[in-house]
């Protein structure tokens, strides 16, 4: 390797070895020789060391995830590319593909809500439409410890106000997602979000800088000291004596993303022959995007000329702008030659874009500052030859030693006990939540946030897409595998019930920390009943996040893995609702109940914890009780499909007579405890006297009939040992009620 | 050099729910003696020696009139300060 | 007949106006950069929400020095008809095209939801094809819409019948449950609710559509006088 010029005011390579600065950044002492001894050959210098503590970090190398993410399903005919680009893309006829991604943005959020959130809508979004995609939805998955304090509260309403401040600004409107509350995630919240985008096929955009000469353009907001190294930051856990750690806040700014995001549209749609590829500077900003690049073109080389980046503050080193995470922020490869009809078009949109180096023909990535090189080190090294991991999985003991008994409930009076149900903030409507955001731009959205799913139609075609995202990290904490199916069934489970054929996943892995071995066995764990839930309903996985080391204080979140699930609905006249439509409609209930209830929120509110072995969970069954929904739908034979989840049966025929406000009249063999059994592969649906013969002969034994819609207030449901019998009026005001009353 | 501060404020007769929303939210936090809380903006101003002070205030009332504050809504007040041996 | 839809930088609600001209009314209309300077050949305009300049100082007020709005206000002061949504009804007032302005909500918060409102004035270039006093259903998604003006200034709003819309319970706080207004002279017409995007049953209300079919009955027929 060449000589290299180091500042003489910078911190030198000695003393970056001999007082392991290193370590501070986040590298360990094996990672800091690997560098010096195989990769360079030499002492790393200070921005060196600071490109590898960013492009080795979780965030961006996956080094500790990467063998479990092997395992995942991730193939199918309708997948155009799958993990490994920004997002994933899937055919959906017609020329079209959609292509959605989730990320993570929980150490940001848990330091500045507000903006953490903001930040992290904007920094989906960007992958989406560095896609060659217009994103048309996002989702939020939410998960925050019960609001108990000024400080929760406070918490709570900046996340959402975040979310809605750059979500409604830019014109994408926000959905659908979900939101529970467990205090599991009081110090550690969970801030998910995906976007969903609708593209051309022929405008496939990929992040490589192929071709000696081309030139790497950089597109957008100037760089500030803001979020530097945010992605070991990420990486890094919290304990309550290292606040000052939590220091890498960046602002985000919806207006110059929206001008940012029309231009590369314009550019991908417009003037796909001059670009050769397009990336967000999202984690570990400038060098990750520029590396990534590079690497992926394979056998070329970089140069930037670190002069001429934008910077928005004085004086700043390599090191500070190469690891900024500024916002809003593109890099671009062009061809050689088409680099004034690129920069004319952001010129018109009123973004800054400027030439800052260009592609080489050997495979080093080097960097020029006040005429210096000032790294010069192999490209594939940074992005693609991080080490990996092999870590070490244990059974924690609260699942080796779990009682096999499951928890009964007391449902004395189950009336009370139902109004008691509905006020429980996960189970209570989000509306008062979702209503700050603005989910009908666009004009395309069919189904609103509250249903199953969010339905969203495809313009000037008779098609729709679902979304939904989906995940009980307390099925997860007693059994990771059976959750981690779980978690996927469920995302299938309300696509299949809004009328739509899941395509495919994309997750955020919300895990602790996996050098500890039971924290391990649970990421490896999840990812296989994910992986086996994805294969059972074809489901692919195209893209996804990782979130490690979630714990405060040493102790963990739930695992969480988020599931975002975006299904394909032919036929406008096939989008199904939760809502009963109509009185004297017949209410079923497809699939069977039983006596499931350890991880339940019946156990959570009468215990107050979760425990014991998580009930079984059958697949097969599972996809088979969806198929038979799906078929109904196909038929027009439903007038609404509700899946049953978290509360049970009970809590699904509540949220049923809600949207049309309509009663129910119901008799049932079972007891009144099982009507908050978490039992999986239920729906709840209603058939038009008409349709009932059909019904039943399509579902058999399947399908048990319950009574009818009434046109009237009640909530009336007999059971073989009690009745339920609650004004729908009153039901749903305490429903909806509560986490209005709880954040006030 | 010269910096002028302008401050843009609600007039008297406008409610300003963030101004409400922060004195509540003092209030639950056990600061109770404040009467009133106002919310505003601040604009910071820097301008070359190319204007003399009187062309400089009349900018400013000009800017603050056509963009800077909304009359039907808002009053706006400023102060001028003198930086010295800084050009 | 043929509609012009203003985009600024960052209006997010152009396409969606455009998309209801052309697929549902089946009218012509084409989108109007910022920059331009000519209305000339359009019948209507339409000045759409979102978040020009990111509203940033003020909902509206960068937007309102951009070059299009000499021949916005020619347009204006030529008769014919003018409709600021949600943004745009902030873009107007901070032009000065229509009297008041739009405060944050009163609930400090952005509101998406289906508002009723009560047609108060069917005589408009823009509500003419409702029934006085009917209620209809909108969505409003702002949060900026409060609308504020001075006791004179509603005085003569109500004297002068420029009130068209108001809310069934006020969601913002606006003065006098004002959603829609008109100038005097009853062609330039601002409010928060978003007509269209209620051009649909299959969107959950197409109540916003007489008030597009409205303008283009104004339009053809000239039949709504103005009140001088």
């Amino acid at each position: 390797m060449s000589n290299i010029d180091v500042q003489a005011t910078e911190i030198s390579p000695t003393i970056i070895e001999e007082q392991k600065l290193y370590q501070s950044l986040g590298l360990s002492d094996d990672e800091y020789q690997l560098i010096k001894n195989e990769v360079l050959g030499r002492l790393p210098n200070y921005t060196e060391i600071g490109l590898f503590s960013g492009m080795w970090s979780e965030h961006c190398s996956y080094k500790n995830s990467k063998p479990v993410l092997k395992k995942f399903f991730s193939k199918g005919p309708r997948v155009v590319k799958g993990p490994g680009e920004g997002a994933g893309i899937i055919d959906i006829g017609d020329g079209q593909g959609v292509v959605f991604k989730a990320e993570s943005h929980n150490h940001p959020s848990a330091v500045e809500p507000f903006q953490g959130a903001t930040t992290g809508v904007g920094g989906i979004l960007r992958d989406i439409f560095s896609m060659g995609a217009r994103p048309i939805a996002s989702l939020d998955s939410l998960r925050f410890g019960t609001p108990r304090t000024a400080a929760d509260r406070y918490l709570i309403s900046q996340v959402v106000a975040g979310i809605g401040a750059y979500g409604n600004s830019i014109g994408v409107p926000t959905v659908g997602g979900d939101i529970a509350f467990d205090d599991a995630y009081s110090q550690n919240p969970l801030v998910n979000v995906m976007c969903v985008g609708l593209m051309a096929l022929d405008n496939i955009q990929v992040g490589a800088a192929a071709g000696v000469g081309n030139s790497i353009i950089y597109v957008g907001a100037k760089t500030g000291r803001d979020g530097i190294n945010g992605a070991s930051f990420a990486s890094a856990q919290f304990d309550s004596e290292h606040e000052n750690q939590r220091s890498a806040v960046q602002v985000g700014d919806p207006f110059t993303e929206k001008l940012v995001m029309e231009a590369c549209l314009e550019i991908s749609t417009n003037h796909a022959d001059a670009l050769i590829g397009m990336q967000d500077m999202g984690a570990a900003g400038l060098v990750s995007s520029s590396a990534e690049m590079g690497s992926k073109a394979g056998g070329n080389g970089m140069i930037l000329n670190l002069d001429l980046v934008p910077q928005r503050e004085a004086n700043m080193t390599p090191f500070e702008m190469m690891l900024s995470e500024s916002q809003e922020r593109m890099l671009l490869c062009v061809k050689k030659g088409y680099e004034d009809e690129v920069l004319s078009v952001f010129a018109e949109y009123g973004v800054e874009a400027i030439t800052i180096g260009h592609v080489t023909d050997d495979d080093h990535y080097q960097l020029l500052h006040q005429g210096n090189i000032v790294v010069d080190v192999p490209v594939d090294a940074l992005a693609s030859q991080a080490p990996v991991y092999y870590r070490q999985s244990k059974v924690p003991a609260r699942i080796e030693q779990a009682s096999t008994r499951q928890f009964v409930p007391n449902v004395a009076s189950p009336t009370r006990v139902l109004r008691q149900m509905l006020a429980q903030l996960t189970i209570a409507s989000k509306k008062s939540l979702y209503e700050t955001y603005d989910s009908q731009v666009q004009t395309n959205t069919l189904v609103k946030p509250g249903s199953d799913a969010a339905v969203v139609r495809v313009r000037h075609y008779d098609k729709a897409l679902a979304m939904t995202t989906d995940v009980n990290g307390r099925y997860l904490y007693l059994n990771p595998r059976i959750g981690g199916q779980i978690a996927v069934a469920e995302a299938a489970r309300n696509i299949v019930a809004s009328g739509g054929l899941p395509l495919g996943i994309t997750d955020c892995l919300n895990f602790g920390n996996p050098e500890k071995p039971e924290q391990f066995y649970e990421l490896d764990q999840a990812v296989q009943g994910m992986s086996e839930a994805c294969e059972t309903f074809a489901t692919p996985v195209i893209s996804g996040n990782v979130s490690l080391h979630n714990e405060f204080n040493d102790v963990p979140i739930y695992p969480t893995p988020m599931v975002g699930m975006v299904g394909l609905i032919q036929g406008l006249e096939h989008i199904t609702t939760q809502d009963f439509k109509q009185a004297g409609d017949f209410v079923y209930v497809i699939g069977q109940t039983h006596n499931d209830f350890n991880g339940s929120e019946i156990q959570k509110m009468q215990t107050g914890k979760i425990s014991g072995q998580l009930f079984d969970f059958d697949l097969e069954n599972e996809f088979k009780m969806q198929n038979f929904v799906m078929q109904a739908i196909e038929n027009n034979l439903l007038q609404s499909a509700h899946d049953v989840s978290e509360g049970g049966l009970i809590v699904a025929i509540a949220e049923a007579t809600f949207g049309n406000h309509l009663g129910v009249n119901l008799v049932s063999e079972l007891m009144v405890h099982q009507f908050f059994a978490e039992t999986q592969s239920r729906f709840v649906v209603s058939v038009s006297p008409q349709d009932q013969l059909a019904f039943e002969h399509l579902l058999g034994e399947h399908a048990t009939c319950l009574g009818q819609v009434a046109d009237n207030d009640f909530l009336h449901v007999m059971a073989q040992d009690g009745e339920f019998k609650l004004s729908v009026s009153q039901a749903l005001n305490i429903w909806e009620g509560a986490l209005p009353c709880s954040l006030k | 050099m010269t910096v002028v501060k302008v401050f843009v404020n609600y007039k008297e007769s406008i409610l300003n729910p963030e101004a409400q929303a922060i004195q509540q939210a003092l209030g639950r936090l056990g600061y109770e003696n404040i009467t009133q809380l106002k919310v505003g903006k601040t604009f910071e101003l820097t301008f070359s020696d190319e204007l003399t002070r009187a062309e400089i205030v009349q900018e400013v009332n000009e800017i603050s009139d056509r963009m800077l504050a909304n009359y039907n809504m808002e009053n706006y007040t400023y102060e001028i300060i003198e930086l010295e041996g800084m050009s | 007949m043929k509609f012009a839809i203003l985009a600024f930088p960052a209006s997010n609600c152009e396409l969606d106006a455009y998309y209801a001209i052309t697929d549902i009314l089946c009218e012509e209309a084409a989108l109007v950069s910022y920059d331009s300077d000519s209305l000339i050949d359009f019948d209507a305009v339409i000045v759409p929400g979102g978040f020009s300049y990111g509203d940033y100082l003020r909902s509206g007020a960068i937007a309102r020095f951009a070059p299009i709005i000499p021949a916005l206000r020619e347009f204006a002061n030529s008769g014919k008809p003018v409709i600021g949504i949600c943004n745009g009804f902030q873009i107007l007032t901070e032009a000065g095209l229509l009297p008041g302005a739009l405060q944050k909500n009163t609930v400090a918060q952005f509101i998406c939801r289906d508002q009723q409102l009560i047609v108060t004035n069917n005589q408009s270039p823009f509500s003419n094809l409702y029934d006085e006093g009917a209620i209809i259903t909108l969505p409003i998604a702002h949060g900026d819409g409060n609308y504020y003006c001075d006791t004179q200034t509603l005085k003569s709003l109500e004297a002068n019948n420029q009130i068209i819309f108001r809310y069934h319970n006020n969601p913002n706080g606006s003065v006098s449950d004002i959603a829609g207004i008109t100038n005097q002279k009853g062609n330039v017409l601002g409010m928060m609710p978003h007509p269209e995007r209620a051009v649909e049953k299959i969107l959950g209300s197409d109540d916003g559509r007489q008030l597009f079919t409205s303008i283009i009955n104004f339009i053809k027929t000239g039949e709504v006088a103005f009140h001088e």
